[in-house]
């Protein structure tokens, strides 16, 4: 199972709708062995395809060393497919080079819907596994009440009552 | 005469889980055939059958893409620290389709 943040698909989201018609890609790094997706960092496309991508090789050196540093691994893999479904090709499995990331494949086929499915590939194997999008800036233990009329936001002096404390209109 | 070599994750299982081995050779060419004696089926994964560096293996010398420093004739001295990292790459394209369309 992929656990990603909210803030994070969105991103990966908005980059390979940047993007289109060609294939965006990029890593999401997080610390090693936690399996936890935390730094996005969105890849140049080399091949600047609609039907290929490829990490351009000085960068991947740049961001690989710069992962080793900091302790992490590459969590998350992503590329969009712009005209096919959210599905590793024969290309992408054959090329998939990290047997512990997540493949995560977005398609920006439908200009209203994208699809966003993740993936292992190891030897070859491809297994889709579910996708869990957390939603950090909602606290679910938040108590919130207001009182009548009013909200964090705004007050509302006007008394749908019509009772003897409404404003004169 | 020693080189550093760093490991992909992938390539691991060969050098028995080290992340980092030491070889040597003049050329790259040499130190893949160095390593290879000591991890067999380690050079395999990088050259192909027709002798040349595998299309979607990127091999670095210190900071600089072999691509550019003759491939598997590239140059190396004593304390150069090899990096071996595979392509990130793929995409809807056929792989065969693409590599034809691409001439590489």
């Amino acid at each position: 199972m992929l656990r990603i943040d909210r803030a994070i698909m969105d991103a990966i989201v908005a980059h390979a709708r940047r993007d289109h018609p060609d294939e965006a890609c990029g890593v999401v790094a997080g610390p090693a062995g936690s399996d936890t997706p935390t730094r996005h960092i969105p890849m140049d496309n080399a091949e600047r395809s609609p039907t290929f991508y490829r990490f351009d090789a000085m960068e991947q050196l740049r961001v690989w060393r710069e992962m080793d540093d900091r302790d992490e691994e590459p969590v998350v893999i992503y590329h969009s497919h712009t005209a096919t479904e959210a599905y590793p090709s024969r290309t992408d499995i054959s090329l998939a080079g990290e047997p512990a990331a997540h493949y995560l494949l977005v398609s920006t086929r439908d200009p209203e819907h994208t699809e966003i499915r993740s993936f292992r590939i190891v030897d070859s194997a491809v297994t889709e596994e579910p996708v869990e999008v957390v939603d950090a800036t909602v606290d679910p233990h938040a108590v919130q009440s207001y009182m009548f009329g009013q909200s964090p936001t705004s007050v509302d002096y006007e008394c749908s009552d019509g009772g003897a404390a409404g404003v004169a209109a | 005469m020693a080189i550093e070599v760093r490991i992909p994750t992938i390539l691991r299982p060969h050098t028995g889980g080290a992340k980092s081995v030491e070889g040597a050779g003049d050329t790259l060419a040499e130190l893949l055939t160095d390593l290879d004696a000591k991890y067999p089926g380690l050079r395999a994964r990088l050259v192909t059958d027709t002798g040349a560096l595998h299309r979607f293996v990127n091999v670095y010398v210190n900071d600089e893409d072999v691509r550019f420093l003759g491939a598997l004739d590239a140059k190396l001295s004593d304390g150069d620290t090899v990096t071996i990292l595979p392509a990130v790459a793929g995409g809807a394209f056929g792989l065969a389709a693409a590599a034809a369309v691409l001439q590489r």
